[in-house]
C-alpha cells in the first residue's frame, strides 16, 4: 500500500511537470491562435475569457452553448459541490470522442460519488462528452488524455484554447487540466464557425467582385484596343493595300470578320442609345410635356435612325453577306428579316391601331403608305429573286467542250459574270434600307407630334419584345 | 400616233447621227411611262415589276439590244451622275430618276400623282 502510494506520488510528481511543460506550450499556442483569431476579427476569446474566470463560474459557458447547457450546469453544478477540491477540474462543454471512452470509465471508478455523477451523467450525454476530473489516480490518464487532448485541442478552434489558457491560469493550483472535447468546441465554435464561414463567405465575394472587375476591365481594354486595329485595317485598306481577301480562305475570313465584328459593335452601341432615346420619349410622353418639346424628343430618334441607316450603309460597302445573314440581330428577328431588315409594310402593320384617332386625310395618307411601301417591297423581293435565278443560270451554265484553256476560259468569264451579278447584291441592300429609312419619314410626316410620339414608341417596344422572346426561345427548357 | 411615227421615221437618219441625249428625250417623251433598261440587270427587273403591280403599263427600251444602246447607256450615266446607268425613268416626257428616286417619290405619295397626270394610271 505504502510502495503505492509512493509510487503514486512520485508518479504525480512527474506527470506535474510533465503537464506544467504541455501546459506551458499549451499556452504558447494559445497565444499564437488568440492571436491569429484577434486578426480574424472574431471577439469570441473575449466572451470565453469572461466565463472561465472562476471555476465557480462554470455555469456561464451555458448560455453560450445551448444544446449543452444542461449538461454543462450539471456538470458545472458538480464542479462546485466539489470546489474545495484540489483536483477539480474545470472542463469545457465540448469534448473529444476518442477521450470519452478512455477517460469516462476511469473517472467514475476513482473519484467520488459526486464525480461518478458527474461522470455517467457525461457519459449518458453520449459522444459528445468526456471529462477528465483531477484526481491522483486519474492523473495518469488525465496526463494522457491531456496530451491527446492538446493535440486534438491544435485541431479545433483557436478561441477554445485561449478559454483553456485562461483557464490554467485562473483555476489551477494543481492538477486543472483543461479538457477540450470537438462537443464544446462543436458547441463554441458552433457559433464561431458560423461566424468564421460568414467572414470568408464575405472574403470570396469580395474576391470574386474584385476579379470580375479586373475581368471586365481587361475586356474593355480589348474591346477598344479592337476597335483601334479595325480602323488601321480600314485605313489601310483604303489606301490601296492589297490584303488577300476572298480567295485565300483564312486571311479573307479574318478581315470580313473584323469588318462585320466592327458593324456589331456599332449596332450594339447604337441600340443602346436608341433604348435611351426612347425611354426619354416614354418619360416625357406620360409627364404630359408640350408638343414643343416633344418635336425635340421624337426628331431626336428620328435623326438616330438615321445614324443606323447610315452604319448599314458603310456595314454593306465592307460585307454585304453579313448585312445580309443578319447576324447582328438576334435569331427571332432574323427569322422574320427581310433584305438585311424589318419590312416596311410591317411597321405599319405594327402600328394597327395605336395611332387612332386619326384624321381623314390622315388615314388616307396610312392607307397609301401602307400600299406604296406593300409594293415597293414586292418590287424589291421580285429583282432579288431575278437575281437569284440569273447567278444560277450562271453558275450552272455547263460549258463541256475540250479540256484545256477553253473550259478555263470559261469558267473565268462565267465567274467574273456571277461577280458582277453579286455586286447588285449591295444596291439591292441599299434599296431595301432607302425604302425602310423613306417609310419612317413619310409616317413622321403624316403623324402630328404626339402620334409619332406614340408609333415610334409602338415599333421600338415591338422590336424590343421580339428581342426578348428570342432569349426566352433561347433559354427554354428542353426536354 | 401615226403622224408623229412618220415623222419619227423621216427624222431617222437625221437623229442616227445626233446626240444620243436626244434620242433619249425624244424616246422619253412619246410615252407616258419610259423605262430604259439592260434586259440582265435586275434592278431594272424590279422596276419594271413595281410599275406592273401599280397598274401601269410602262415602255421599256432594252439598252443591250439596240445598235445604239453603248451611247445611249454612256449619256444616261453622265446625265444621272451615278455608277449606273439604268433602270432609269421618264414620266410624261421628264425625268424622274434611278430606282431610288422612284421609289422615294412613291413613298411619299408623289408618284401617283405623277402617273395619273401624264396619262398611265386611271383609278
Amino acid at each position: 500500500m505504502g510502495f503505492f502510494r509512493n509510487y503514486l506520488r512520485g508518479k504525480e510528481i512527474i506527470m506535474r511537470m510533465f503537464i506544467y511543460a504541455f501546459s506551458v506550450l499549451f499556452l504558447l499556442f494559445c497565444l499564437f491562435s488568440c492571436w491569429v483569431g484577434k486578426k480574424r476579427g472574431e471577439d469570441i476569446s473575449s466572451r470565453n475569457q469572461t466565463r472561465f474566470a472562476d471555476l465557480g463560474e462554470l455555469h456561464q459557458p451555458a448560455p453560450v452553448f445551448p444544446h449543452d447547457d444542461a449538461v454543462d450546469l450539471s456538470s458545472s453544478s458538480m464542479f462546485s459541490l466539489k470546489s474545495g477540491n484540489a483536483t477539480a477540474v474545470s472542463h469545457n462543454l465540448s469534448y473529444a470522442t476518442a477521450l470519452n471512452t478512455s477517460i469516462v470509465p476511469v473517472e467514475i471508478a476513482t473519484t467520488g460519488a459526486g464525480c461518478l455523477d458527474t461522470g455517467q451523467y457525461m457519459y449518458q450525454k453520449g459522444t459528445g462528452f468526456g471529462s477528465s476530473l483531477g484526481n491522483g489516480q486519474s492523473i495518469e490518464t488525465w496526463g494522457d488524455s491531456g496530451m491527446a487532448e492538446n493535440s486534438q485541442q491544435t485541431d479545433t478552434s483557436t478561441d477554445v484554447d485561449a478559454d483553456d489558457k485562461n483557464q490554467l491560469y485562473g483555476v489551477q493550483h494543481g492538477t486543472a487540466v483543461i479538457v477540450e472535447s470537438v462537443d464544446q468546441s462543436k458547441g463554441k465554435t458552433g457559433d464561431r464557425k458560423t461566424l468564421r464561414r460568414l467572414a470568408q463567405n464575405r472574403e470570396a465575394a469580395r474576391k470574386s467582385r474584385l476579379r470580375k472587375k479586373a475581368y471586365v476591365q481587361q475586356l474593355e481594354n480589348s474591346r477598344h484596343r479592337l476597335t483601334q486595329l479595325e480602323q488601321e485595317l480600314q485605313r489601310a485598306r483604303q489606301q490601296g493595300f492589297f490584303i488577300a481577301s476572298g480567295f485565300s480562305g483564312d486571311h479573307g475570313h479574318s478581315i470580313t470578320g473584323n469588318e462585320a465584328f466592327a458593324f456589331d459593335l456599332d449596332y450594339s452601341r447604337w441600340l443602346d442609345e436608341h433604348h435611351r432615346l426612347i425611354n426619354d420619349l416614354r418619360t416625357a410622353m406620360n409627364s404630359h410635356m408640350s408638343d414643343d418639346e416633344l418635336r425635340l424628343l421624337v426628331d431626336g430618334v428620328m435623326a438616330h435612325y438615321d445614324e443606323i441607316f447610315r452604319l448599314k450603309s458603310n456595314g454593306a460597302k465592307a460585307d454585304v453577306f453579313h448585312m445580309l445573314s443578319g447576324m447582328w440581330k438576334t435569331p427571332a428577328e432574323r427569322c422574320f428579316m427581310w433584305l438585311g431588315g424589318f419590312r416596311s409594310s410591317e411597321l405599319l402593320k405594327i402600328l394597327g391601331n395605336h395611332l387612332e384617332p386619326l384624321t381623314d386625310q390622315q388615314l388616307m395618307g396610312i392607307c397609301n403608305l401602307q400600299q406604296s411601301s406593300q409594293q415597293a417591297e414586292d418590287a424589291l423581293s421580285q429583282g432579288m429573286e431575278a437575281l437569284q435565278q440569273s447567278l444560277v443560270d450562271t453558275l450552272s451554265s455547263t460549258s463541256l467542250g475540250p479540256a484545256g484553256s477553253g473550259n478555263v476560259a470559261d469558267y473565268m468569264g462565267q465567274m467574273a459574270i456571277a461577280m458582277g451579278k453579286l455586286a447588285t447584291l449591295e444596291n439591292f441592300l441599299h434599296q431595301a434600307d432607302l425604302l425602310r429609312q423613306q417609310t419612317l419619314q413619310q409616317m413622321h410626316r403624316i403623324l402630328t407630334t404626339r402620334q409619332a410620339a406614340r408609333a415610334l414608341l409602338v415599333v421600338s417596344d415591338y422590336t424590343s419584345r421580339l428581342r426578348a422572346l428570342s432569349s426566352l426561345w433561347l433559354a427554354r427548357p428542353r426536354d | 400616233m401615226h403622224q408623229t411615227e412618220s415623222w419619227g421615221s423621216y427624222m431617222q437618219p437625221r437623229t442616227s447621227l445626233g446626240d444620243p441625249l436626244e434620242r433619249i428625250a425624244r424616246l422619253a417623251s412619246e410615252n407616258a411611262v419610259v423605262i430604259f433598261s439592260i434586259s440582265s440587270c435586275c434592278m431594272c427587273h424590279a422596276i419594271k415589276r413595281l410599275f406592273c403591280g401599280m397598274g401601269v403599263n410602262p415602255t421599256v427600251y432594252e439598252l443591250d439590244e439596240d445598235p445604239r444602246g453603248k451611247e445611249m447607256e454612256r449619256a444616261l450615266m453622265r446625265l444621272l451622275g451615278g455608277s449606273s446607268a439604268v433602270p432609269v425613268v421618264f414620266i410624261g416626257g421628264k425625268l424622274v430618276g434611278a430606282m431610288d428616286r422612284v421609289m422615294a417619290s412613291h413613298i411619299n405619295g408623289s408618284l401617283v400623282p405623277l402617273l395619273k397626270e401624264a396619262g398611265a394610271l386611271w383609278l
